[in-house]
């Protein structure tokens, strides 16, 4: 299994101590295209959070590729974001002050990667996702649909073993939603990334494989969506 | 390292006004220790002027009158220093520490040369004497062993008194005598020193013979003619009696050291001429490797002063680029948010704001420091240049007020260290910024 989830727990202790996550097993395989949806509140982001390394979890283990993700320091968790998970946000998350080309280099100059080589490799993700021609481009001069695939192409460029997409068409009007969504179960099928989408429209759920639904903390059903009719809006578009 | 640079340039790209305002705080801070150190400096060195014109292991001593009573003898009394006293301070008691010793005897007169007289004193010397007070010789020569022991009736003149002598109206009287003619007017109209050399001046009622022409500096005494010890001493027979004393000495090292010498070899002498051992007044020593010292601890007590005046101004300067990386962190929550989301360690961040802060501190400083330096040239040129007259003595205000080079590269630590300590809290926050919290941030 390429991501386990052994009871984990989570509480938040600002003031009134909210436990969020009360033990969520959950096995995710390798190159699966998964999402989990569940209501504001249910604790779906939290999920995320501990999925990306962004957050720790009080009891319980989570392995990534049999890797324990437990009480790591700063510096390694970012060095473990930085290799084995792509991010893609609702709202891109671009730096804004920096071109296209630029934005998806960021991850490899952390990692050291030399200024040319990474340059012609992020030119390359670039133009793989159709935005060759706005490499030199800042964020605010593109389209959102633009910036989620430079978002998008930011995420691929370490060929991370996990993409973890939080509301990825949160922004985005139906048809670039659709879009982006068509992009990666295309990058799921063709080539193998294992994807994990937080969402709470159904459309975006039903695009995917595999629905895990949460609520109050607790996973509840588990979907297999390989069909796609899991939404009954959901079957050829995605209803915003 | 170009990336770094990368990073900061658009950093400060996006915030040109705020930069420069802050800046201009560190530059001021930094101009302000350049133009006081150099301020100081010059004062200092127009205080010194002259302090480097002796060897700095001398000591003078002279004899005074006593101030108290002592071995039944009333205090008034006027001391009187003779051979004796050298042979006292040459002698085997004081050898660990005294090197050369020479005795003055001196007298005044009129010195007359054609037609022109002016009043001064011959003073009887070793040729020691030269080396002791730095004596500088102009044209001729000083005092030799020859001259001590032949008794020769040579003299060497100040370059001032020469002036006066080889002024204007002698030249005709000269002419008129019938005497080689003095070449008075030289190729550019000065007076020709060299002249007078192996002529002869009338001191009182006796001829001697000019061998040397000394430099006339600061703390020379412009009526002072050199002779032969000896000589002065068998022609205005002063018996046993000597005016001054002074000596070289070595191996006192601090100021106990030289304050305790002094105190051992005053009493030796006093003892001698019946006055107690511990009074100043009966005999007067100036020793100026002491003074020196003294002279330096002022200065360093001034430079450190500066430093600490200059420091404090450039803590206004550290604290706004302080601030100003405060706000800067605030606004890049969410990029750093972004970047750490992405793989950037909590030192790539911390590296960014402190890189930011040192590099304006460093810019700005610089250019504080080139501007400070500039105005110590200005003032070099002007106030350094001009003096003003104090009793008949020309003092300048300001010597060469400038900064070293080793200025230059403490204030260059100093700006990298206040850099770093502007940037340290701002990138300590920026550091610490959670992640998703950042990334929530707008």
């Amino acid at each position: 299994m390429l991501i386990e989830l052994k009871g984990v727990n989570k509480t938040y202790n600002n003031g009134q101590p909210l436990h969020v996550l009360k033990g969520i097993d959950l096995s995710i395989d390798s190159g699966e295209f998964v999402s989990i949806m569940g209501a504001s509140g249910s604790g779906k982001s939290t999920l995320l959070n501990i999925l990306g390394i962004l957050d720790n979890y009080d009891t319980g283990e989570y392995h990534i590729d049999g890797r324990l993700i437990k009480g790591l320091s700063e510096k390694q968790a970012a060095d473990y974001r930085n290799r084995l998970i792509g991010f893609i946000f609702q709202s891109f998350n671009l730096i804004g002050f920096k071109t296209a080309v630029e934005n998806v280099e960021l991850p490899l100059f952390y990692q050291g990667v030399g200024r040319s080589r990474r340059h012609q490799m992020a030119m390359e993700y670039l133009d793989r996702l159709g935005l060759a021609d706005w490499a030199s481009h800042y964020p605010n001069e593109m389209s959102g649909g633009q910036k989620q695939r430079v978002a998008i192409a930011r995420a691929l460029i370490t060929n991370p073993k996990i993409l973890l997409a939080d509301e990825p068409t949160g922004a985005l009007d139906s048809k670039t939603s659709e879009e982006v969504m068509q992009l990666l179960s295309r990058l799921n099928r063709q080539e193998g990334v294992t994807i994990i989408v937080v969402t709470h429209e159904s459309g975006v759920a039903n695009c995917t494989d595999k629905i895990v639904h949460i609520k109050d903390g607790i996973i509840g059903e588990i979907e297999d969506n390989r069909e796609h009719r899991a939404s009954m809006f959901g079957v050829n578009t995605i209803m915003k | 390292m170009r990336d770094v640079f990368t990073e900061i340039w658009e950093s400060i790209r996006r915030n040109k006004l705020r930069t420069c305002l802050t800046g201009f705080a560190v530059s001021w801070g930094i101009f302000m220790l350049i133009v006081l150190l150099g301020a100081g400096n010059g004062l200092m060195n127009a205080f010194m002027t002259g302090s480097d014109e002796f060897s700095t292991n001398t000591m003078n001593v002279g004899a005074g009158r006593t101030s108290k009573p002592y071995d039944g003898l009333k205090e008034g009394r006027r001391v009187v220093l003779d051979d004796r006293d050298v042979e006292l301070t040459e002698g085997p008691r004081f050898e660990d520490y005294i090197d050369d010793v020479v005795a003055t005897v001196s007298t005044s007169g009129v010195i007359t040369y054609g037609r022109k007289h002016v009043s001064g004193s011959v003073e009887g010397n070793y040729p020691a004497r030269q080396e002791m007070d730095r004596i500088r010789i102009r044209y001729g020569r000083f005092i030799n062993d020859k001259d001590i022991r032949d008794r020769r009736k040579v003299v060497v003149l100040p370059e001032a008194m020469v002036e006066n002598l080889l002024g204007e109206g002698n030249v005709a009287s000269g002419a008129r005598l019938g005497r080689r003619s003095f070449n008075v007017s030289g190729e550019n109209g000065q007076v020709d020193y060299a002249s007078i050399i192996g002529e002869y001046v009338r001191i009182g009622s006796m001829s001697w013979r000019v061998v040397g022409i000394t430099e006339s500096n600061r703390m020379s005494d412009d009526n002072v003619c050199y002779a032969p010890y000896t000589t002065v001493k068998t022609i205005y027979g002063k018996g046993q009696e000597i005016d001054e004393l002074l000596f070289t000495f070595h191996g006192l090292e601090s100021e106990e050291a030289n304050e305790a010498f002094e105190k051992e070899y005053r009493a030796a002498i006093n003892l001698r001429h019946r006055a107690a051992p511990d009074d100043r007044r009966a005999l007067w020593i100036w020793n100026r490797f002491t003074q020196n010292l003294q002279m330096n601890k002022g200065r360093n007590i001034l430079s450190t002063a500066l430093w600490i005046i200059g420091l404090f101004t450039l803590l206004g300067g550290i604290v706004g680029v302080s601030n100003i990386m405060l706000i800067t962190v605030k606004e890049r929550t969410h990029e750093f948010g972004i970047r750490k989301a992405i793989g950037a360690s909590p030192w790539s961040i911390t590296k960014l704001i402190l890189a930011e802060s040192v590099t304006i501190t460093a810019f700005f400083g610089y250019v504080g420091m080139l501007v400070g330096m500039l105005v110590c040239e200005v003032l070099d040129k002007t106030l350094g240049q001009s003096s003003m007259s104090v009793m008949d003595e020309q003092i300048s205000m300001l010597v060469n007020p400038t900064v070293g080079l080793d200025v230059a590269l403490e204030a260059t630590l100093v700006l990298i260290i206040a850099g770093s300590l502007a940037g340290f809290f701002p990138a300590r926050k920026a550091a610490q910024v959670r992640p998703i919290e950042a990334l929530r941030a707008e």
